[in-house]
């Protein structure tokens, strides 16, 4: 490559591997790339990583930028913060994207803030264009258009960066959609000098918790979901049920998990997980806009609710408007009496 | 043993009860329709400073940034038991994006002195971004716990936590100073005190009571209505300084913010074009709650392969 690559993954591990968020996002950054003339960078700290420098590049990176340190084994927001916005700053990128995960979320804002770079979450497209600024007359060529619903999800907003680079965006799991990785990628990886002080470490991680990933939703072929009409979380065991029956994973709308009737990793919409499944059941779902950029490209949805002007009906396949409580134990009875 | 807690609080449209009532004929929403609110994890955040103060003594100040409407978070912070509260107003704050937010927010905190904790949701409902607590983290130059689900242990050396990780968690240790975020997890916020509320009703700030002034003297086409305004102004403000009825307010003088870094210009970020989403009815079928129509439904169902 002739030239530095202008489109950056801040790639992140998971477990021993890397992130599917990072891979989904290579795959964008390819095509980004591609519109720009330029090439794709990756960028990854931790301890001992090389080993996942060959994946990165067959995903799409052209270059490889390898932080390494054994303090750096964990993720922490402070030193890997100052490793990635030093990088930044010395490597000037037109674009860089970031997962929307636990770490990207802490990390991400943090890197913005140092270098006074604009910072646009949970983007769910984004695209190459030309901008041109109604007040000065000024055109924009081959910007980042960073497409995100906004206000609760009743607006979809695009937003850009005009005079400020690098543009950085946050994406959630599942949204962008992974390429074939192609063994056959050649690319180019640089070990990053690693300097740091005792004060990027004034936080100790003591402990990490991770239970096997139980919740697949991003593959499910059918999802039972709830949300508040489901009403308690006892209810929510009919959902629970429902969803043994039928095979399924259990979803849930946002604001059956901020009332605790269902842990978050059940929760579908923009800020959960993006699914893709063959039929998707909404139980007492009003269907915020949020939430429907999580589900709407189900093959087919089904809506149970009492009010038949919740906004989930709006695109709905099968309707059934009544009380779940009623309606589901009766589907669980007809479901097992038609032997299937 | 005690404890000084900063706790930032945004206002914002109440997005999560979104009823068929503040939908529009056609299909987009009605953001007038929807009520203003204290940012539900900002709640938490408050909970989180009021418990220590209860628990170890200190005190809990809240700062919220805002519009002039936002004086009712501060009046809210008070009927909680906020110990101080502060509307950080400015004609030159509109516009911010994230960036220029925490900005204008750290400037904001280093007028405070010294303090242990500065506590924020983990994020608003109405932009979800997530992002203003990181970066007043940065600017403050303090470490960061985000997505705080509990607090296991607050001591003068420092503080243990769970973080909300993918799957799972993982316990932090950090010292103090520190900036947290909390999630709606780490604890139930108290409802207002009656007491409180009697008490502080009336506290106004003083952009509420120039406002106030200038809608009574709307009509009022005399050549001194602007010298009315203002002594009317001054007159309620000093009426409520005495009985302690006037909020705090501070501006862009008063943080020592630099100009450039504020409201829209200080705002790398700028919104391009904004859609109304629209909901548009899709064909449907309806069925019937009762045993034939949930039939007719499975039936549909698995002859169209999707279950079974």
């Amino acid at each position: 490559m002739a030239d530095a690559p202008k489109v950056w993954v801040v790639a992140e591990t998971s477990g021993s591997g890397l992130s599917e968020v990072s891979l989904e996002l290579l795959s964008k950054a390819s095509e980004l790339a591609g519109k720009l003339k330029t090439g794709v960078a990756a960028a990854l700290v931790g301890y001992s990583i090389e080993p996942l420098a060959p994946e990165l590049i067959s995903y799409g990176a052209d270059v490889v930028f390898l932080a390494q340190d054994e303090r750096l084994k964990d993720y922490l927001a402070n030193p890997y913060a100052k490793i990635i916005a030093r990088l930044l700053a010395e490597e000037k990128p037109e674009i860089v994207l970031y997962g929307a995960s636990s770490t990207g979320r802490d990390l991400a804002p943090r890197v913005a803030s140092q270098i006074r770079a604009g910072l646009t979450a949970d983007c769910t497209d984004l695209k190459i264009g030309d901008h041109k600024d109604l007040k000065t007359g000024k055109v924009y060529r081959n910007i980042l258009f960073q497409v995100r619903p906004a206000f609760g999800g009743n607006i979809i907003a695009t937003i850009v960066n005009l005079d400020h680079r690098p543009q950085m965006s946050t994406v959630r799991e599942g949204v962008m959609r992974m390429s074939q990785p192609q063994a056959s990628r050649r690319g180019e990886v640089i070990e990053v000098p690693v300097e740091l002080s005792p004060e990027d470490f004034l936080v100790e991680v003591l402990e990490r918790v991770e239970a096997q990933r139980k919740v697949n939703l991003k593959g499910a072929n059918i999802i039972v979901s709830g949300g508040a009409g489901v009403g308690s979380r006892e209810n929510f065991r009919l959902i629970h049920e429902f969803a043994e029956v039928l095979d399924a994973e259990v979803g849930a709308s946002r604001a059956a998990v901020d009332a605790g009737f269902v842990s978050k990793e059940h929760q579908v919409g923009q800020t959960g997980t993006t699914v893709r499944p063959k039929l998707y059941i909404a139980c007492g779902i009003s269907g915020s806009v949020q939430h429907q950029a999580g589900m709407s490209e189900a093959g087919k949805i089904l809506a149970i609710n009492t009010d038949p002007e919740a906004p989930i009906m709006n695109i709905a396949h099968y309707k059934i408007i009544g009380d779940l409580n009623e309606v589901i134990p009766q589907l669980i009875k007809t479901h097992k009496a038609s032997g299937r | 043993m005690s404890f000084r807690s900063i706790v930032l609080a945004k206002q914002v449209p109440d997005t999560q009860n979104l009823t068929a009532r503040a939908m529009k004929p056609d299909g987009t929403v009605n953001r007038a329709a929807l009520p203003a609110i204290f940012n539900p994890h900002d709640l938490n955040a408050l909970e989180v400073g009021l418990n220590l103060r209860d628990k170890f003594g200190g005190e809990v100040i809240l700062i919220t940034m805002g519009p002039w409407m936002a004086a009712e978070v501060v009046r809210e912070a008070l009927y909680r038991g906020a110990d101080e509260a502060v509307l950080l107003t400015d004609r030159r704050f509109a516009g911010s994006d994230t960036l220029a937010t925490s900005y204008a927010l750290a400037q904001a905190v280093r007028k405070m002195g010294e303090v242990d904790l500065v506590l924020c949701g983990s994020q608003a409902i109405d932009g979800d971004t997530a992002q203003v607590g990181p970066q007043v983290a940065e600017k403050l130059g303090l470490p960061q716990l985000t997505f705080v689900q509990e607090i296991e242990e607050v001591r003068e050396t420092g503080v243990v936590v769970k973080r909300t990780i993918e799957n799972g968690y993982e316990r932090l240790r950090a010292p103090l100073p520190v900036l947290m975020t909390v999630t709606s997890e780490v604890n139930i916020p108290r409802p207002p005190r009656a007491k409180l509320i009697m008490q502080y009703k009336k506290a106004r700030a003083p952009v509420e009571v120039r406002i106030e002034a200038e809608r009574e003297f709307e009509n009022y086409t005399g050549v001194d209505r602007d010298e009315i305004i203002a002594k009317k102004t001054e007159e309620r403000m000093a009426a409520l300084r005495d009985q302690g009825l006037l909020l705090t307010e501070w501006n862009l003088e008063r943080i020592e913010a630099q100009e450039e870094r504020c409201g829209f210009a200080g705002s790398p970020t700028k919104v391009r074009e904004t859609e109304s989403v629209v909901l548009r009815a899709r064909e449907s079928k309806t069925y019937d709650p009762t045993e034939e129509g949930l039939k007719g439904l499975v039936e549909e169902l698995a002859d169209s392969r999707i279950l079974g």
